[in-house]
């Protein structure tokens, strides 16, 4: 009896239904993750044929490799392996790397958390499990996903570099590396996903890992060349460390494949410990009655974002101070090396235009974390949310208002942490008291051109929701144009296309202020258009 | 004082249509002041979507809409001082505290609660220390109807207020509702749950792809419709079967069912009296079965696909 029982239930195990899953999100993300698969191809395709046209000669090559090894170019790049002989291979190792992987690491991390607890935080998840789905499932689906689109990254970048007539070998080398590491932060965020209660969170703590790595790849070579040990505690050091096109080494992306192997292990042991929709801290009760702060849309939307706020400030201090205390070797390394000075085109104060490229750095994060806020409140209306405040006294232009004026604020409050951070490393690694209000400046001056991103992002909320996330190919641009300029020779309209484009590169250059009131003027302007918009358009749309 | 005050809602051909959808089509509601009035339809048929437009969260694309004398769209806000809302889904903040968004929504209404929170939540027995990401649909949806039930409002407009309750606290909003009522507010309860609407509204209407399909008061309603007799004659009942305005007609020996239509339920009678009657019980509709006569088709259909 009960035998027959049994054999009637069909055989399900914890990974029940994963190909259904997989399948079903490939269909969810096909466009999302074909625009960063072919993206990335084609900045790096681009990239490699650019840098091939402009870097022609074996001298010109080697100026470049001269700038690679100085301190900024070792944190924008990589530990400068093959500079001694710096062919084209090497130079794309070396410099373009850093940012593919950064941005696969995005990609990756993002996608994991918007298919895990994300759907945990929607409630789909739980619709999910009570099917025929295994326990394990929904992870498992979500990492091959990741997994599948970092792949794809992988062959588009091989495919570039091959067809570009790079070693293939070398090319196949650079292209696992760059996907490999993509799937570390990937399962970096299958992790987070599980300890953190909020996908938000998830993806905050995640991408806080990935700065970390960043900062402490960067430091760590600066300290060494080719790198110290401290690099080596960096994932995103493996994928460098191949020394592809100059002496490949297969060895370091061992070191990625255990930690994916770890980290993996890991998200499904947290995974099976507790409940669905759960983290892994238990929730704590709190005060029966809100505090006289919470009874306004600034209020709430602060509180919201107070946990967020206050962890990115962290990250910007710790990115402030690294840069700060790398004033001291910048100007040592141009002391002892008058070639070095000359190949920088050391006009001027190095450190000077060291800090300016710091504060470009501080803009991006600032930007960054603005487009994010706004874009808050668009999830706030899809999740249902907007409604039960909008269906109150609260009108719409202070809602949509006081998300703008939270952004704003809250990325002035992360330039002033990260520009003094700066200064006050520099004016100690310099002993100049000086550098604190010079690196101060150098962030501050960014400000105008973050407040335009952010206004772009209130715009779209306000006029077009639905294409909200657009505003993120502001963000994008403004990295690609921020920190490739040079790399990439884009010409001065493509650079200006860029808010951060029009800001004086402070304290290299005078403040001048006709650019700052200009972007001012346009971000008022964007703010204003989505306001308006706002007040015509139906909620939720 | 007007000596005819307008209605607390008055919707005439109210249109609507999202991208490919044509929501609401020639709809009509009217809600007398201190009246609860019931707003009944399956889910899709518009419901939510008419609530939106009363609270000018969606734009009307046509007909006439007027909320306690003024237009939902353009004076939003002031309208919402003198309203309140509890959603059909309710999600709340998961960090904030059950009692933190309740004082936030009163807040945002801008009247103090005057101490009605209290009471409220001791009545509603919901916990308003417990973040809201730990409560169940029911405890959310207790949120919703504390912060609305906390304001001193005109009028409430609930969408589908009681489905995540059990049925102890559907007695508590029950209540609610009849105090409200009491007070002198009107209410709009748009709901599927039809023992509720029977049980508290004056007045129903019934709307099936965005129009309504019927309205009145209960009363009236039944009036249109048909009442269900049950019988037993001394002499065979079958020749009732070919009576003018009756049908579903079943007998089993000398017990005879069937429903008569209202117009002829004089006429029916005589005859059964003259058929020797032993006993007789007419029963007028439920309103399960006003809402079946408009959506027989529908079962029916779906009948069918099983």
């Amino acid at each position: 009896m009960s035998t027959t029982t049994v054999a009637a239930v069909p055989r399900s195990t914890a990974y029940t239904g994963t190909t259904t899953l997989l399948r079903a999100a490939l269909r969810r993300d096909r466009r999302r993750l074909l625009i960063w698969v072919l993206s990335l191809g084609a900045l790096t395709v681009y990239a490699t044929v650019g840098l091939g046209a402009i870097y022609d000669t074996a001298a010109s090559r080697q100026s470049r490799a001269a700038v690679m090894e100085t301190p900024a170019g070792i944190v924008l790049g990589g530990p400068g392996y093959g500079t001694e002989n710096y062919t084209l291979g090497a130079m794309i190792a070396n410099e373009l790397g850093l940012s593919v992987v950064i941005a696969m690491a995005l990609m990756s991390l993002l996608l994991v958390v918007r298919h895990t607890r994300a759907e945990e935080d929607g409630g789909s998840a739980e619709l999910l499990l009570s099917g025929a789905v295994g326990r394990r499932a929904p992870l498992l689906a979500a990492l091959l996903v990741m997994a599948l689109a970092d792949l794809g990254v992988g062959v588009v970048v091989f495919a570039g570099l091959a067809g570009s007539g790079l070693a293939a070998v070398d090319s196949l080398a650079l292209a696992v590396g760059w996907a490999l590491t993509g799937i570390v932060f990937g399962c970096v965020a299958g992790v987070t996903g599980q300890v953190m209660t909020q996908a938000r969170a998830a993806s905050g703590t995640a991408l806080a890992v990935l700065g970390a790595a960043a900062a402490v790849r960067g430091v760590g070579d600066i300290l060494r060349e080719h790198g110290s040990a401290l690099s080596w505690l960096s994932p995103i050091a493996w994928a460098q460390q191949t020394r592809a096109f100059v002496d490949l080494r297969w060895a370091p992306l061992g070191l990625s494949v255990v930690l994916v192997a770890v980290l993996t292990t890991v998200a499904f042991r947290l995974d099976d410990r507790r409940d669905v929709g759960a983290g892994l801290v238990q929730p704590r009760r709190g005060p029966a009655a809100a505090p006289p702060s919470l009874s306004g849309p600034v209020g709430l939307l602060a509180r919201l974002q107070r946990g967020t706020i206050v962890s990115w400030t962290a990250g910007l201090v710790v990115l402030g101070l690294t840069f700060g205390s790398l004033a001291r070797s910048v100007v040592d390394m141009v002391a002892d090396n008058p070639a070095l000075a000359r190949a920088v085109g050391a006009t001027g104060d190095l450190s000077d235009g060291f800090a300016a490229a710091a504060s470009t750095y501080f803009a991006l994060c600032a930007a960054g974390f603005a487009v994010a806020s706004v874009l808050r409140l668009r999830g706030e209306e899809t999740a249902g949310r907007m409604e039960l405040l909008l269906a109150t006294a609260l009108e719409r232009r202070r809602l949509l208002g006081a998300a703008a004026a939270v952004s704003a604020g809250a990325a002035a409050l992360l330039l002033v942490a990260a520009g003094l951070a700066d200064g006050v490393a520099a004016s100690a690694a310099l002993d100049d008291a000086g550098r604190l209000g010079a690196q101060l400046a150098g962030a501050l001056v960014q400000l105008p051109a973050v407040l335009v991103v952010a206004g772009v992002a209130v715009a779209l909320v306000g006029a077009a929701p639905r294409f909200a996330p657009l505003a993120w190919l502001v963000v994008v641009w403004a990295l690609v144009a921020g920190l490739f300029a040079p790399l990439l020779d884009l010409p001065d309209w493509a650079v200006r296309l860029s808010p951060l484009g029009w800001v004086p590169r402070v304290p290299a250059e005078d403040v001048d202020v006709v650019p700052l009131v200009g972007l001012l003027l346009v971000a008022a302007a964007l703010v204003a258009f989505g306001l308006a918009a706002f007040r015509r358009r139906d909620v939720p749309a | 004082m007007n000596a005819v005050p307008s209605p607390a809602i008055e919707i005439r051909g109210l249109t609507k249509s999202f991208a490919d959808v044509q929501a609401l089509d020639g709809l009509d509601l009217t809600v007398e002041h201190g009246q609860v009035a019931g707003f009944l339809g399956p889910n899709g048929a518009g419901k939510s979507t008419t609530l939106r437009v009363l609270l000018g969260l969606l734009r009307a694309d046509g007909g006439s809409v007027r909320l306690l004398g003024g237009d939902p769209w353009a004076d939003a806000v002031a309208l919402h001082r003198r309203l309140a809302y509890v959603p059909g889904e309710v999600t709340l903040w998961p960090n904030l505290t059950g009692g933190e968004v309740i004082d936030l929504l009163v807040r945002l209404h801008g009247r103090p609660d005057g101490g009605r929170k209290a009471e409220l939540l001791e009545r509603f027995e919901l916990d308003p220390t417990k973040k809201t990401r730990t409560y169940s649909k029911g405890n959310r949806q207790k949120v919703a109807v504390v912060a609305a039930l906390a304001a001193d409002v005109e009028l409430l407009l609930l969408d589908e207020p009681t489905s995540g309750l059990d049925p102890l606290m559907e007695a508590v909003f029950t209540e609610c509702i009849a105090e409200a009522k009491a007070e002198g507010r009107s209410v709009l309860l748009s709901s599927h749950i039809l023992a509720e609407v029977e049980k508290l509204c004056d007045t129903v209407t019934i709307i099936r792809g965005g129009r309504t399909v019927e309205s009145g008061t209960l009363a009236q309603l039944r009036h249109l419709t048909r009442n269900t007799v049950t019988a037993v004659t001394r002499a065979d009942p079958a020749p009732l079967a070919g009576l003018t305005g009756v049908h579903d007609f079943t007998t089993d020996g000398h017990r005879a069912t069937f429903l008569v239509d209202n117009e002829h339920l004089d006429a029916v009678t005589r005859e059964l009296a003259a058929l020797g009657l032993q006993s007789l019980v007419c029963a007028p509709p439920s309103l399960e079965q006003l809402f079946l006569q408009h959506y027989g088709d529908e079962l029916a259909a779906l009948e069918a696909v099983r």
